[in-house]
């Protein structure tokens, strides 16, 4: 009895027809687990312990005819998310012990909607990385290719999800970080608007650009997770006040006559001739789901990355600084304050944090604020402007997710700067804190995913993951798994 | 050479919300180390602050009666630095665009009104304590007081003397306890003080380089350490020497400042707009909401205390400087209609025994019908000066009734004319010699008239009717 490459809904169906418990089935994930895990290393933590007497619970309430959305449903959470009393370490060093007294808003959520954990995934430094490889305890493997990243930030969930080491998972986004290792992986990943979903307990990377989203293997269970995590949160001051409508059920909404817009910056240099194929031959299903593909233009897109690399990591420089040794984490023993300061953030960070902090530092000083973080405000004012025009014109815009498939571990980690332009579809959706959604849309010469972007306005994810799911009926790739 | 200093200050109060300004601890004052601490305001990973709007109530509050400008929209900025009292590495505070800027506080100056102009009035964060081992190279870090709200009111260098300096802070004082916001207590640290001084020739138009003076936790600091510092620059001046720009410490043992770092070591906060928090709308409705709210504010009271009573200015500059000694006057005026004895009174007797306490009219047994039921036995001549203020210190300490004391203490005046003038005329028929010396001119001999008769009556006479029959029979034959 195969349940890894389930859905959320399909196993809903089957936990509430009794063809299985969740007992079973969190057994079932753990012993997969056990057999896969040692060659994916998806996850940091395993809470075995704590998904079974979950399951237990959960199949009582199965037997009391509860129902909960995701009673029983074993996920995986990206470990940036804080679970209380479960080890949250952000792939760090600096937080390798710390276990947190509070749960974040959207794991109060999953539980209120009957949700089990089986562990926390890994995922690059404080999520600062696009390969998962800038985890400072061991890369995560891509399930297509072992011997490539499973993209990143949340390489860790995405992976668990492409694996079938869960059912689905939690990610985090601020540059891309749940759709391109969505793209890598071959699994559906959304980036919601910036405050659709409350970041309360999600550790803080760059706050005006965080955004925590589903991953998993249908376009439907995104809307079924995005269903249960949104809405506002009186612990987070940028969560939205705004009504969550019924995603599940606007699936199948009508979208016959809408526009799609393709942006003529997207498609220049860097860009892999495999992945612009994938991408025009996917504005042909488009066109065949009854849309009108045109070209439309974001102008300021080409400054994306220069605006982000200050803005994240200027926020990042601040964010970071609660990481002193004093309270709680990791702390090396000094001479006097300063002397016990350096010690805990040089030996606590890895490098790629330490560069970010440098740089956010850097551009928030006295003297080159206005040059830098002022500046790429202005940009990014300009950006999210670029979109306001563009979405007059037309209700979606779609791209690539990344230039190109999964790359070999090791491959880029020696220039920061080529690792920073795997981000450069992704980027702009954050810095104008509208929708994105990553969705499988080809497979390469070599077999590997590769993803669609769709994107829509603020507030818009209803639209998008209607388009996101007729799009994904119509292809049928969601049927495909790696051979592990 | 005349010089004049430039004085500018930089004043935090403390805030009497219920609850912190990012999270909902307490804020109440001396409770154990780290139990008044959460997740939020103890910087745990992934916690994010949320606005006590209270607090905003109250920047509102301060702003009206400042007369400064409330601005539609304010932000939030990080402060950023590392020390161990800051949990999350910055502090939350405002930058450039604060809740408020411009207004001003009116202080007496001679007999003159000078107006204080403010830059701005901001909302932020208090730090936590340090605790420092007295055995041991060891600190402890007390959160409690981290996210207690504050308001920072920063004044223009319109400031010319350490007297102006303390009438503005005493002003600011009474501002903020009238409105019920801020306690004031500067030993306490919920109202702390910095200054901003740098001194030119008097007629000079220029600024000199201006000092920050830290660590002034009272009014009589604020004086002494801003009147070291006027000597210390003049000095440094007329010797031709140079004035550096730095942050000095009030050493209050030695009443000297010292150098606490200079100016290139001095922080980039390296401030930027905080992500977590939205941009703080103000809109006319809640301003008028807060207008409704506020009480007649000193400045108003003295002059209705000035018009309504025929107080002179000075009476009723120390009267209004708490608005609870403020109530205490009118309430005995409404009993006892003569608001010059009441106000003598209360600038003597009341205040001295309040200042010595540290205590507020409210906290103490003294109320208004006890205090004007004194003032009226002393009217009707029913005790002697003295005697009332022996009176008013046992009415103070136990809050029993004037009448009843002076009943118990056999404090009672003798008045009777008849009664007393025939003590006089005994003394005056024992004493020839003094008489004798009386008539030959020797007036002062009265005294010793006097004297006798209070000692003959256990000084219950009352010196006026004595005086007077004295008078008359040393005047006679």
């Amino acid at each position: 009895m195969s349940c890894f490459w389930d859905s959320l809904l399909s196993l809903r169906e089957r936990l509430a027809k009794k063809e299985l418990s969740s007992q079973e089935l969190v057994k079932h994930f753990f012993e997969r687990i056990k057999e896969v895990e040692p060659k994916v290393r998806a996850y940091i933590t395993l809470t075995e312990e704590g998904a079974l007497a979950q399951a237990k619970e959960a199949d009582k309430a199965l037997a009391a005819g509860e129902n909960k959305p995701l009673l029983g449903i074993p996920l995986a959470i990206k470990d940036n998310i804080c679970i209380r009393g479960v080890r949250t370490t952000c792939a760090s060093r600096m937080l390798e012990n710390f276990v947190p007294t509070y749960n974040a808003t959207v794991i109060e959520r999953l539980r209120d909607a009957g949700a089990i954990f089986l562990g926390k995934t890994n995922l690059d430094e404080f999520a600062m990385g696009s390969s998962t490889e800038n985890s400072a305890f061991f890369p995560t493997h891509n399930p297509w290719d072992l011997e490539r990243v499973p993209g990143g930030s949340s390489g860790g969930s995405a992976a668990a999800v492409a694996a079938g080491l869960c059912a689905g998972a939690l990610g985090s986004d601020t540059g891309g970080s749940i759709r391109q290792p969505a793209s890598f992986c071959g699994v559906v990943g959304l980036k919601p608007t910036y405050g659709r979903v409350s970041r309360y307990g999600l550790v803080a990377f760059a706050s005006s650009l965080d955004q925590i989203g589903p991953l998993t293997r249908t376009v439907a269970d995104t809307a079924l997770l995005l269903q249960v995590i949104a809405g506002p949160d009186n612990r987070d001051s940028t969560c939205v006040d705004q009504e969550v409508p019924d995603y599940l059920a606007a699936l199948d909404m009508d979208l016959k006559g809408c526009k799609v817009g393709v942006p003529k910056e997207y498609f220049g240099q860097g860009l892999s001739q495999e992945v612009a194929q994938a991408i025009e031959a996917s504005l042909e299903v488009m066109r065949d789901l009854g849309l009108e593909v045109k070209e439309v233009s974001l102008p300021h897109s080409p400054y994306a990355i220069a605006a982000y690399y200050i803005i994240a990591p200027a926020e990042a420089s601040s964010n970071l600084a609660r990481y002193d040794g004093v309270k709680y984490g990791f702390r090396a023993e000094g001479k006097d304050l300063l002397d016990m300061y350096k010690k805990t953030r040089s030996q606590g960070f890895g490098p790629e944090v330490k560069r970010r902090i440098m740089i956010g530092t850097y551009a928030l000083s006295a003297g080159y604020y206005d040059a830098y973080y002022k500046k790429a405000s202005q940009v990014r004012t300009l950006i999210t402007k670029d979109f306001a025009e563009a979405f007059k014109e037309v209700d979606f815009v779609l791209g690539p997710v990344a230039p190109s498939p999964a790359f070999k571990i090791g491959e880029r980690t020696a220039d920061p700067l080529e690792m920073y332009l795997s981000d450069i579809y992704t980027i702009s959706v954050n810095l104008a804190g509208i929708v994105g959604l990553s969705l499988p849309c080809a497979f390469s010469e070599k077999g590997l995913p590769i993803g669609l972007q769709i994107m829509g306005p603020h507030f818009s994810e209803e639209r998008v993951l209607a388009l996101g799911h007729q799009f994904e009926r119509a292809l049928g790739l969601f049927k495909q798994h790696p051979g592990l | 050479m005349q010089f004049e200093a430039v004085i500018g200050l930089e004043v935090h109060a403390q805030l009497t919300t219920a609850s912190k300004i990012f999270c909902s601890c307490s804020t109440a004052f001396g409770a154990a180390p780290n139990t008044h601490v959460c997740e939020v305001c103890m910087a745990a990973p992934g916690t994010l602050p949320v606005l006590n709007k209270k607090v905003v109530d109250y920047a509102i509050k301060l702003a009206l009666a400042t007369n400064a400008t409330i601005h539609p929209v304010a932000v939030f900025a990080r402060k950023n630095y590392f020390y161990p009292d800051l949990p999350k590495g910055y502090q939350i505070s405002q930058y450039d665009l604060p809740i408020a800027t411009g207004g001003y506080i009116q202080i007496e100056v001679g007999s003159q009104t000078k107006r204080i102009r403010l830059v701005r009035i901001h909302m932020e964060e208090d730090a936590g304590k340090l605790i420092h081992d007295e055995h041991r190279p060891v600190s402890f870090v007390d959160f409690n007081r981290t996210g207690v709200p504050l308001l920072e009111i920063v004044s223009e260098p319109d400031i010319r003397s350490p007297e102006e300096a303390v009438a503005y802070l005493k002003k600011l004082r009474a501002i903020l306890r009238y409105l019920e916001i801020c306690d004031g207590n500067m030993e306490e640290g919920s109202l702390r003080c910095d200054a901003n001084i740098s001194i030119r020739p008097l007629g000079s138009k220029e600024l000199g380089t201006k000092v920050e003076l830290k660590n002034m936790n009272s009014f009589k600091h604020v004086q002494r350490a801003l009147e070291y510092e006027i000597r210390r620059q003049t000095a440094l001046y007329l010797d031709g020497k140079e004035i550096i720009q730095e942050t000095r410490l009030f050493d209050v043992e030695k009443g000297v400042t010292v150098s606490m770092r200079g100016k290139e070591e001095a922080h980039d906060y390296r401030y930027f707009p905080d992500p977590d928090l939205v941009p703080l709308k103000v809109d006319d409705q809640w301003v008028e909401d807060i207008r409704q709210t506020l009480p007649e504010l000193p400045d108003v009271k003295k002059e209705r205390f000035m018009k309504e009573y025929g107080l002179p200015a000075y009476d009723a500059e120390i009267i209004i400087s708490s608005r609870h000694l403020a109530e205490f006057f009118e309430a005995c005026v409404k009993i006892f209609p003569k608001p010059k004895i009441v106000s003598n009174w209360i600038m003597t007797e009341v205040l001295r025994e309040l200042n010595r306490e540290g205590k507020e009219i409210h906290e103490t047994k003294l109320t208004p019908e006890l205090f004007t039921e004194l003032l009226k036995l002393l009217e009707d001549n029913v005790i002697s000066s003295t005697a009332a203020k022996k009176v008013f210190s046992e009415v103070y300490k136990t809050g029993k009734r004037p009448a009843q004391i002076v009943e118990e203490q056999g404090l009672r005046q003798e008045s009777d004319e008849e009664t007393l003038r025939a003590i006089c005329q005994k003394l005056v028929k024992e004493h020839p010699k003094e008489v004798e010396k009386y008539r030959s001119g020797k007036k002062g001999v009265i005294g010793f008239f006097v004297g006798q008769v209070m000692r003959e009556t256990k000084g219950k006479a009352n010196p006026k009717v004595v005086n007077k029959l004295l008078t008359e029979l040393l005047e006679s034959e």
